[in-house]
């Protein structure tokens, strides 16, 4: 449905003076997804995920340069493509009500994103799916309840006939009631033939619900597995950083390693999480790993088996 | 929906208006009242010498001068609670009479101005925030910057340097030409002599418009809301029109109303270069002639002008804008 193969996004800054400098934000990144499937992309704040959302809707800002292909439908997904499709085809769910134009009512919001047909009709089909009364139609965002705010989001992706959803981080903070209600709403529509391209910060979430999972770590996929491998100790993940994220969280050891994600400032050669690995040896430090198969999903790692 | 919070509101800005005004009057009349400016002197002018120490005493005493200055702010302060805001010295007519005259006459100039600034400047400032950074953008902002900095007064006697002495396109100053019966006035005549000081006044204005609608605009453009909306397809003059007028319709014309004040302060100095007869030149008049009743009626009214213009800001916040509406009943 959708592949992404080499992307890199950076952008230019101007420092002191004239001089430029180019900061890579993303760098070399594969992902897949096929129909039916979430595909989960997890990574702390700052590692470039929004980016890559916004690089499929074509929405990166002016001075964002962007290099590598993405492919949907098996055809690549150029520019005009994208005007073309977004809004309906491929559909994004933001993270918060503050996405919505504040002074419109939400009923009008969602309407706007059908193209053909009786626009009112199927917004309130669709409204009436995700049980929104009739009263919601004429709510202003600001009136909506977190909730509410969450469905009328996802209506509003659904209701364009979207076959391919990527939702930034769209459950930030929430009660973990409204958490399991998105994301069974997300799980509802890939079941029904949606690829979904789900983006997060929170692993758990990620777990909950998507089929695979992609490590962001610095702006680059280090792995990429079935959801089934984040079990146990983490015996079954490849890359060390994937290990440590596991067993880092609360319900596994609860042992954070040392150290900090590398900024984008600090152009690296090498594995950026060289500084961090008990496995660092030379060729960590002097080249990246290529991304490769390794047991039914990829790592980008010298010492993955 | 309209609330008790709504009528609450009211009652508070009632009550302010009432207190601004009292604390106006008591300063004016202080002020007036220690300025050298001996209002019998003013009054009779070049005569002074042919005006003996007598007959200046009659005059003073007929105009109640000779009287302590708090005996007389009472005096003045009791009829003005009855409606009665006493005889201006120089007009020689009811102040009430000479302020309603000279505001009509303000009111086409300030209200031409108001309208074409207003307008003006809010497209001025969608297209340089639509062009921004471009060289569009550039000449607006250059040009708002420059204007706003830009004394009136001196704008005026630049446009009367130029568009009346040089060219003769327009006449010199006043409101309608000299010489002529008051009944023989066309309309036309009113229009020739009305559109150099409403120029000067529309071209200051602008600047202060376009610039803030320049910079909403641009915040507005890169929100979230507008993202999301790209997201979903939406762009071009369309993606404008539906979210990007909607966001600064609002503040645009609540700072419109709010600008009342830079506006009465403007036509003050533009009708004293084009010698138009309206409210601002009667001022300078009163001021320089000591004529007090007819000042603090000015102050007074020009306050409820500018408070007026403020007020009707505040209620269009509320009754327009839906997180203020409807805010409490969430």
């Amino acid at each position: 449905m959708l592949e992404v193969n080499n992307l890199s996004i950076s952008f230019i800054q101007y420092e002191k003076g004239l001089k430029q400098k180019t900061i890579q934000v993303i760098s070399d990144l594969n992902i897949k997804i096929s129909k039916g499937e979430i595909l989960a992309i997890v990574g702390s704040s700052g590692s470039g995920k929004s980016l890559l959302a916004h690089a499929i809707l074509g929405i990166l800002p002016k001075n964002a340069l962007m290099s590598g292909t993405i492919l949907y439908d098996g055809r690549e997904l150029t520019t005009k493509r994208q005007k073309k499709l977004r809004g309906n085809e491929i559909a994004f769910i933001p993270q918060s009500v503050n996405f919505l134009d504040p002074l419109m009512k939400v009923g009008s919001q969602v309407r706007s994103s059908v193209s053909a047909g009786e626009k009112k009709e199927k917004q309130r089909k669709i409204f009436d799916r995700y049980s929104l009364d009739s009263r919601t139609d004429s709510l202003f965002p600001f009136q909506l309840s977190g909730g509410m705010a969450r469905r009328v989001l996802v209506a509003s992706a659904v209701v364009g006939g979207a076959k391919l959803i990527v939702a930034d981080e769209p459950t930030p903070g929430l009660h973990p009631e409204v958490v399991n209600e998105t994301l069974g709403h997300l799980r509802e529509l890939a079941n029904q033939g949606c690829a979904i391209l789900l983006i997060t910060h929170d692993i758990g979430t990620a777990l909950n619900v998507a089929d695979s999972i992609a490590v962001f770590y610095s702006g680059i996929t280090i792995e990429i597995s079935p959801v089934s491998d984040f079990s146990g100790k983490g015996e079954s993940l490849r890359h060390p950083y994937t290990k440590a994220l596991w067993n880092a969280l609360p319900q596994n050891d609860f042992n954070p390693i040392d150290g900090f994600q590398p900024s984008h400032i600090e152009q690296h050669s090498g594995c950026p999480f060289n500084s961090r690995c008990t496995f660092k040896s030379s060729e960590c430090v002097s080249k990246l790993p290529l991304i490769r198969d390794v047991r039914f999903g990829k790592v980008r790692c010298y010492h993955a088996t | 929906m309209i609330n008790t919070s709504f009528f609450k509101l009211i009652l508070m800005k009632i009550l302010r208006v009432l207190s601004l005004l009292m604390a106006l009057c008591f300063i004016s009349f202080f002020l007036v009242s220690h300025s050298p400016i001996d209002p019998v002197q003013a009054y009779v002018g070049a005569d002074m010498t042919r005006v003996g120490a007598e007959q200046r005493d009659q005059i003073a005493k007929h105009w109640g001068l000779d009287k302590p200055p708090v005996e007389r702010f009472l005096l003045w302060g009791k009829s003005i609670l009855k409606g009665d805001m006493g005889t201006s010295m120089i007009y020689r007519s009811p102040v009430s009479e000479v302020i309603k005259q000279r505001f009509l006459a303000s009111l086409a100039l300030m209200g031409i101005a108001w309208i074409l600034s207003g307008i003006l400047g809010f497209i001025m400032g969608i297209i340089a925030a639509m062009m921004n950074g471009s060289w569009i953008d550039k000449i607006i902002k250059w040009y708002s910057l420059t204007l706003a900095s830009t004394p009136t007064f001196w704008l005026g006697l630049l446009l009367l340097m130029v568009l009346s002495v040089k060219f003769g396109w327009f006449p010199i100053g006043m409101g309608v030409p000299a010489g002529v019966l008051a009944e023989e006035v066309t309309l036309a005549n009113r229009i020739n002599h009305i559109i150099l000081p409403a120029l000067t006044l529309s071209i200051t204005g602008v600047a202060n418009i376009a610039l803030h609608t320049r910079q909403k605009l641009i915040d507005v453009l890169e929100s979230d809301y507008i993202l999301y909306a790209r997201a979903k397809g939406e762009s071009g003059f369309k993606l404008l029109l539906r979210h990007g007028l909607r966001n600064i319709a609002l503040p645009a014309v609540t700072l419109q109303f709010a600008s009342l004040s830079e506006l009465f302060g403007g036509s003050v100095l533009a009708e004293q270069v084009f010698s138009y007869p309206g409210l601002g030149q009667a001022t300078v008049q009163a001021g320089l002639r000591g004529d007090l009743p007819l000042l603090l009626g000015i102050v007074l009214f020009s306050a409820l002008f500018v408070f007026s213009g403020n007020l009707i800001a505040d209620i269009i916040y509320k009754l327009v804008d839906p997180r203020l509406k409807e805010g409490k009943s969430i």
